[in-house]
């Protein structure tokens, strides 16, 4: 029997929202894809289109970005906002490379919200197994070649 | 606020606004709008002539006593008892400020020569180390929900309107009485209006089970009317409080637990009030003379103005952030700008006395060690990449980044930087890196998670 495919999903969380979620579901013993690994950055308005693209680039399956809820609950007044405006763009320029919308996800989780955490890796990992590999690095190297 | 007033090293700026702050944590620069208040404080005695003298007998409704009574143009705020204990002319209501037509016979009357209709709105730039933002709350309008039928009978009142009818200095000198002039013989209180509700405000409104519960108790003793009050749950959560939830209960107020659904006004004016008990799992209607609406504290309305005034933000409520809600619960994310009382959160009186203290102890703290300690997480613009172009100066929520006409590059204020990176990922040049969140970092942490299995 084939081994099940395990997806490796990159996720970029702010450090007062998302991480702080993430940090309570594991401190609440929720359970948790091992799939998912996380990069934490200080607010979602760091995080650079170049990361997720970078990130698939390496060989990640899929990649999650989160911060805090629009409208008050940024940390830094108005991060969140800025994430908000960049992220539709990311999504434009990764259907021009062919990369499923499914295997990019970009969203708000409050430090309160650490079930949400828990639903949204589970659901992640899930959707982007039943996709497959993405194989995005191979690709990349045959062409330079 | 008489010691605030008296205190030799305090000045109250009243009838003022702050309308510009910028600078940073221990050199703020804050610019405040004082309006006219057509009398020079230092003549006014506070005696109240002018108000007796004034000609618009008809007045405008007194916001001190909610609405219930009328003030006229000249006035000393709050019934008599203001500090600083000065009259102030409403120019919205003054007849010669706003039509141009009065026999000014408030000039003639006032012994020390005060009035001054002549008074502009002046500016006052002042240089401060620590801001200490103390803007309080609104009480909820019931009118919002019209279940409930406010604004119908003059004897369905909120609870501050009650406040005022029970007050000594109040329209009634301090007698509860219906619209008839009577004392009531049956009250419904209903609580968590505006509060707890979907359709209003979500969070519980702190305060409103407690005074509720002293309304009560006021009716009770004042006019021995039997009392009903609606709620969902008490919340007696201070010292002392449940005990004088018991003491109440003891007086003989009837209990109902459930949500009050409605009030309404009948032909003849009666009121009826709906509800269920949810204890005895039956709907119950009852008639009464008078209901009080104990409604929710609620952040201003302008405190979205506020929030972006002192760079701090709201939370989902649209009350003030506090930097942590367990362990810095009046400090802001903004550094040197302190939050006290009911902008933060709702809160009764002696946890705002203990939140504003806490909060003064901290700004007094922060200017007498005279230095700061700043987070090394920040933003940091390398001269020689940076183009001038300026797009990381607009997008700085702390205004932390200026542009150095000088050198024609961009420099970030590391007193006012808070590591947030918004600039660092806009950046076209890459000419901005995050201290401990750079470009390098983060790749590398990428690709020791993808390394190949």
């Amino acid at each position: 029997m084939a081994e099940e495919f395990e997806p490796r999903i990159i996720a970029f969380v702010c450090n007062w929202c998302t991480y702080t979620a993430a940090d309570n579901a594991g401190v609440s013993r929720m359970e948790q894809p091992p799939n998912v690994d996380i990069i934490r950055v200080m607010c979602s308005g760091r995080i650079e289109p170049t990361f997720i693209l970078k990130a698939f680039a390496l060989g990640a399956d899929g990649v999650i970005v989160s911060g805090c809820h629009p409208p008050g609950d940024c940390h830094y007044t108005n991060g969140n906002f800025k994430t908000f405006r960049r992220m539709p763009l990311v999504e434009q320029l990764l259907a021009q490379f062919g990369i499923e919308k499914e295997r990019f996800h970009w969203g708000w989780i409050s430090g309160a919200e650490a079930v949400k955490w828990a639903q949204l890796t589970h659901e992640f990992t899930e959707q982007v197994r039943a996709l497959g590999p993405l194989n995005w690095k191979q690709e990349l190297e045959s062409k330079e070649d | 606020m008489m010691d605030a007033g008296r205190h030799p090293n305090i000045t109250l700026l009243t009838y003022s606004e702050v309308v510009e702050v910028s600078g940073y944590v221990g050199n703020f620069q804050v610019r405040v709008r004082q309006r006219p208040r057509y009398v020079h404080t230092d003549l006014c005695t506070g005696c109240g002539a002018c108000a007796e003298a004034c000609v618009f007998k008809r007045g405008v409704p007194n916001e001190y006593d909610a609405g219930l009574s009328r003030r006229r143009a000249a006035y000393i705020p709050m019934n008599g008892q203001a500090v600083p204990l000065k009259a102030v002319i409403d120019d919205q209501a003054c007849l010669f400020l706003s039509k141009g037509k009065c026999t000014q016979a408030c000039l003639e009357a006032c012994p020390t020569r005060a009035i001054d209709f002549s008074q502009k709105e002046r500016f006052i730039d002042l240089n401060v180390g620590a801001i200490i933002v103390a803007t309080g709350f609104e009480m909820f309008d019931p009118r919002r929900l019209p279940a409930f039928s406010y604004g119908k009978s003059p004897d369905i009142m909120d609870g501050l309107q009650f406040e005022r009818f029970s007050s000594a200095t109040g329209p009634t000198r301090g007698e509860i009485l219906t619209s008839r002039g009577e004392k009531p013989k049956r009250v419904a209180i209903i609580h968590c209006v505006g509060s707890r509700d979907e359709h209003a405000n979500r969070y519980c409104s702190r305060v409103c089970c407690m005074y509720a519960l002293k309304h009560a108790h006021l009716v009770r003793d004042k006019t021995g009317a039997e009392v009903f009050e609606f709620y969902m749950d008490i919340r007696a959560f201070g010292k002392d409080y449940e005990e004088f939830y018991e003491r109440v209960q003891g007086e003989g107020v009837y209990f109902v637990r459930g949500r009050g659904a409605e009030v309404i006004v009948l032909d003849d004016g009666r009121i009826q009030v709906k509800a269920e008990n949810t204890n005895l799992g039956l709907p119950v209607q009852i008639e009464v003379d008078m209901v009080i609406l104990e409604t929710a504290m609620e952040a201003p309305r302008d405190s979205d103005k506020v929030a972006s005034l002192f760079g701090i933000s709201r939370s989902a409520s649209g009350f003030f952030q506090e930097a942590h809600p367990k362990l810095r619960p009046f400090h802001t994310n903004t550094e040197g700008v302190f939050l006290a009382g009911a902008c933060q959160a709702p809160k009764d009186v002696p946890d705002t006395v203990a939140h504003a203290g806490a909060a003064a102890s901290e700004a007094l703290a922060l200017l007498s060690r005279g230095q700061v300690v700043i987070s090394p997480t920040t933003a940091v613009v390398d001269e020689q990449l940076c183009s001038g172009c300026k797009t990381c100066i607009v997008l700085c929520p702390y205004s932390a980044i200026s542009f150095v006409e000088d050198a024609g590059v961009a420099r970030v204020n590391e007193a006012l930087c808070k590591g947030c990176g918004t600039c660092v990922a806009a950046c076209p040049a890459e000419a901005i890196t995050a201290r401990h969140f750079s470009d390098r970092q983060i790749l590398a942490e990428l690709e020791a998670l993808l390394v190949p299995a």
